[in-house]
């Protein structure tokens, strides 16, 4: 799980990137505390072929990624 | 063909329309809003500074930073957080403002004279985007100034509740603060139109993470152009509405509020854009971000309230053109924006992050 909650923009997408970049992952979930962030993520990942799902977590939201 | 993202093109226009509205109303020329502009003002109305041509508790900057409150409650996105880097980012703020107030204007308000025919702004443009390109090179090479944590409800507010009520004072109490009678610092709105103007401005601005520095930031670095849309709404629109209401005034000379040491106006920029980069984004959206909660914004914002003081208490600030005077940056100023890089170098080199494998 890669946790991007506190981080402010672009530093989610520069994280979520690095981590796609570096292991190509099948899946992947993200955890948000912003929701201009998830759009942005969530906008980038789809681009790559990526279909997402989001999961409300308490005051966060998981962002699942499956190739 | 990337599809245009309506809502972001929507509130950059209705800046753009808002910045002309509120020129029209009284503002100075090409300043319907300036966030580097208006701050200072608020620094001199608190006498922190003694310029007195630069003195207004300008209600714009209440009315951004209440827009984005209200609009992130509506929301239920509101969220008190802080912890990523303050002190960092006071210093950074400091510094975004020397470098804006040597060009004599934030991004915004670079937009706005290019809208009204000022080719000083384009060489402004350019080194605002070359400063952000220089922050991307550190956000690739890992720079962050780590994470912030959930805080109290009440500390996210501190900015918005210390303006309203410094606001609420100069309104019921006026001769507790400076205000300029000559300058642009006399040319004003009438307050409550230009308060209800910005609250709906910050309102739009929050909701679609409207970024004068986002759009090239991400341009650049994911070929997102979402936030560009909305930085070239604002210059669309404020451009119509200044051939419309005949002030539109192509050309370097003769610029309201303006010079033309463009070396020193391009550098000033290019500070700008890259500690716009490492705070995350533009001064406007520091004062969003402070709005909904963000304390480290906030923190920014009163480095930036600083640095405008600092700017006029050691004669930083660029110098408009006159009829008498060619004005610019003087050595003063151009030391302080050398220093300045010298400064976002260091914070750059030693917010780095070694990555991991």
């Amino acid at each position: 799980m890669v946790d991007v909650r506190g981080l402010l923009c672009p530093m989610p997408l520069v994280t979520v990137r690095k981590e796609i970049e570096k292991k190509n992952p099948d899946t992947l979930e993200v955890l948000f505390d912003e929701p201009g962030a998830l759009d942005n993520v969530t906008r980038f990942v789809t681009g790559l072929g990526y279909k997402t799902e989001v999961v409300k977590c308490g005051p966060d939201f998981k962002l699942v990624m499956k190739k | 063909m990337k599809k245009i993202n309506w809502p972001i093109v929507l509130a950059g226009g209705l800046v753009g329309l808002a910045a002309v509205v509120l020129t029209a109303l009284g503002n100075p020329a090409n300043m319907g809003f300036c966030i580097a502009c208006f701050l200072r003002d608020i620094a001199g109305a608190t006498k922190m500074h003694s310029a007195a041509v630069v003195q207004y508790f300008r209600p714009e900057i209440v009315g951004l930073v209440l827009g984005a409150f209200i609009m992130s409650v509506a929301s239920k996105e509101y969220r008190a957080k802080a912890g990523s880097s303050p002190a960092t980012r006071f210093v950074l703020g400091a510094f975004v403002m020397i470098g804006a107030l040597a060009f004599l204007g934030c991004p915004l308000r670079m937009m706005l004279r290019l809208a009204g025919g000022d080719l000083n702004a384009l060489i402004a443009l350019f080194g605002f985007a070359a400063g952000i390109a220089v922050g991307v090179v550190c956000l690739n090479k890992g720079f962050s100034l780590k994470r912030a944590y959930d805080v109290g409800k009440a500390e996210g507010s501190v900015l918005l509740v210390v303006l309203t009520g410094l606001f609420i004072l100069s309104l019921a109490v006026p001769a507790l603060f400076a205000f300029s009678e000559k300058g642009p610092g006399s040319m004003r709105a009438p307050a409550l139109v230009a308060l209800l103007i910005a609250v709906v401005v910050g309102a739009a601005a929050y909701k679609t993470r409207l970024c004068m520095a986002g759009g090239i930031r991400d341009g650049i670095m994911f070929k997102d152009f979402r936030l560009l849309f909305g930085f070239v709404a604002v210059f669309a629109i404020a451009l119509i509405g200044n051939i419309v209401l005949g002030k539109f005034k192509l050309g370097f000379a003769g610029q309201p509020v303006a010079h033309s040491d463009h070396v020193w106006s391009f550098l000033g920029m290019a500070l700008v854009g890259w500690g716009s980069v490492l705070l995350g984004g533009c001064p406007l959206r520091q004062l969003i971000l402070a709005g909904a909660g963000n304390g480290d914004s906030a923190v920014a914002v009163l480095g930036m309230i600083v640095g405008a003081a600092f700017s006029h208490n050691f004669g930083l600030a660029g110098a408009a053109a006159s009829a008498d005077a060619a004005g610019g940056v003087g050595p003063k100023g151009r030391v302080a924006i050398i220093i300045g890089f010298i400064v976002f170098a260091v914070i750059s080199a030693m917010n780095i992050q070694k990555q991991e494998d």
